[in-house]
């Protein structure tokens, strides 16, 4: 329903749009625009005039303080968060409500997967949602478990499997939607170390062969760095971009060899300056 | 496991030491001497006036007609229960627009009907089945509303963000999430079903074995009434048996991997 062809031209938009569009001089490779947006909640600003492109098949990683609006910056392109003012548009057309295309990894999996059916059955519901026959969808359902590496637990309920286990169950029920976009928020957050890094590198290598845009919200800085293509950094109260980090680190990457790049320790003391003074004007 | 099952076959059996030790005591006191009259009988008598009832079909007739009754009406009120439940809780300005006329609908007592329900029906099974039903529709439309409302909002938010429709979120993500707490309700209701239909039927609806008993009051024969009343009894404790079966089978599984808290 929303897989407009890239080259079409937005059929309408609104006026405060086309006043801006000259910083869009080529819509068609913008997958998510923030144009000048606001979030009020119960008379709070959770953001203020926020306004970001993110490229098609960019990897973006948003850090900041607590309060500073990344998961609230991420549920407007999920469409679960409407603006107050301004736009959040979707290859150059504001998003109605949440799109198919657009993809979101909460961090609490154990409460996103439901319960009472097994990890095929978990995928087959995007499955169910694109309305694709019954019969094509085994061949889909065992194709995206062994893209997550679950193709042998695909009789087991999320109750049987590990936190690793169940997060890659949430990425594969993702990735069944074909998203051109994939939001994720603090997905390895909940994880141990370990699994954490392996899970870093699978979702590289599924971003990588899928081609999809990638808004990932994080606390950890190095995962940030790790992952990203363009780190935004945001301030709180008002939650606003406070500076972008462009990450120039060659792909692919490697969890060792990359961590130890002077530009990966450059960013790191970069961003850690950043979060400390950003955590420190929060505190005033 | 198979002591286990020993033990649990033992803990079933000592169930029926009281009762057991009732029906000996009964038929002692009766054969002394000590008790008689036209209200009670010995438990041997009462079990002659039922394998008699059995055999000539009175007691399988008022049995069949009790139970059409109870599960028609199970199934009506358990129908407009859930439908009721599953809008209340999806919808709260909808739950507070019925608030009050559902708090003044529901403390009736479903007996209190059988008048107006006479008029519009007559005697027979539909009316009977239209009191039970709202006898039975609360239990299920109160945990069905709590169940669906304090679903896992994670859950509702997976619906969206699939963009599932209304109809595919209600039996895919809604229902499934909170059956095993209506099944609960269900159980309640289905305890209740049976309670209002017997009583339905001794008070003015001319089936069933609510009216058996009466029949069996009014010609003064007290072994058959209470013949009737027990097996009352044992028909309440075989659905509740059947119904906890099915739970276990059903929901099993979803009970243990926890519907949200």
């Amino acid at each position: 329903m929303n897989s407009i062809p890239a080259a079409t031209k937005p059929a309408k938009l609104p006026a405060s749009i086309v006043e801006g569009a000259d910083a869009r001089t080529r819509p068609a490779d913008i997958a998510i625009a923030f144009d000048h947006v606001d979030v009020e909640l119960g008379g709070r600003r959770i953001i203020d005039d926020l306004t970001l492109d993110i490229a098609a098949g960019e990897f973006v990683c948003v850090v900041g303080p607590s309060g500073s609006g990344k998961t609230t910056a991420l549920r407007l392109i999920a469409g679960l968060v409407k603006p107050s003012r301004g736009t959040v548009l979707f290859r150059g057309r504001p998003l109605e409500g949440s799109s198919r295309d657009i993809a979101v990894v909460f961090q609490d999996y154990s409460k996103a997967l439901l319960p009472w059916r097994t990890a095929a059955q978990n995928v087959s519901l995007a499955l169910e949602a694109r309305n694709l026959p019954a019969k094509e969808r085994p061949v889909l359902i065992a194709e995206l478990l062994a893209k997550v590496g679950l193709q042998d637990h695909a009789g087991k309920y999320p109750a049987e499997m590990s936190g690793g286990m169940q997060q890659r169950l949430q990425i594969a029920r993702c990735l069944a939607q074909k998203p051109a976009v994939l939001l994720m928020d603090e997905p390895f957050g909940a994880l141990d170390a370990m699994t954490r890094q392996s899970l870093q590198d699978e979702i590289l290598e599924i971003v990588r062969s899928s081609g999809a845009s990638v808004f990932f919200v994080t606390h950890d800085l190095e995962e940030a760095i790790y992952l990203g293509d363009r780190i935004i950094g945001l301030r709180s109260n008002p939650g606003r971009i406070g500076a972008t980090f462009q990450v120039d680190l060659p792909r692919p990457r490697d969890q060792l060899s990359t961590r130890e790049q002077p530009e990966f320790l450059r960013l790191r003391r970069e961003l850690f300056d950043f979060i400390k003074d950003a955590e420190h004007e929060r505190g005033r | 496991m198979s002591a286990a099952a020993n033990r649990s076959v033992t803990n079933r059996a000592s169930g029926l030491v009281v009762p057991l030790v009732l029906i000996v005591v009964g038929e002692a006191a009766f054969r002394a001497g000590y008790l008689q009259g036209d209200v009670l009988a010995a438990p041997s008598r009462i079990f002659l006036a039922f394998i008699a009832a059995l055999r000539d079909g009175t007691l399988l007739a008022a049995t069949k007609d009790t139970m059409i009754t109870t599960f028609g009406g199970l199934a009506l009120g358990g129908l407009i229960g859930l439908a009721l439940g599953v809008m209340l809780g999806s919808f709260a300005r909808l739950d507070r627009l019925l608030a009050v006329p559902i708090e003044i609908a529901r403390p009736i007592p479903s007996v209190a009907l059988v008048p107006i329900a006479m008029v519009v029906a007559g005697f027979g099974y539909s009316m009977e089945i239209a009191i039970v039903g709202f006898a039975a529709a609360w239990p299920v439309l109160i945990t069905t509303r709590s169940a669906i409302a304090e679903i896992e909002p994670r859950l509702i938010e997976v619906a969206r963000v699939l963009r599932l429709g209304w109809i595919a979120t209600i039996f895919k993500i809604l229902l499934p999430a909170s059956l095993p707490r209506i099944f609960v309700g269900f159980r309640l209701a289905a305890g209740i079903a049976l309670i209002v239909s017997v009583t339905v039927e001794i008070a003015a609806n001319p089936i069933g074995l609510g009216h058996a008993i009466m029949m069996a009051q009014q010609s003064l024969q007290p072994a058959l009434m209470l013949a009737m009343l027990v097996w009352i009894g044992v028909v309440g404790f075989a659905m509740n048996g059947v119904l906890i079966f099915l739970q276990q089978r059903l929901f099993g599984r979803a009970a243990l991997a926890g519907d949200p808290p």
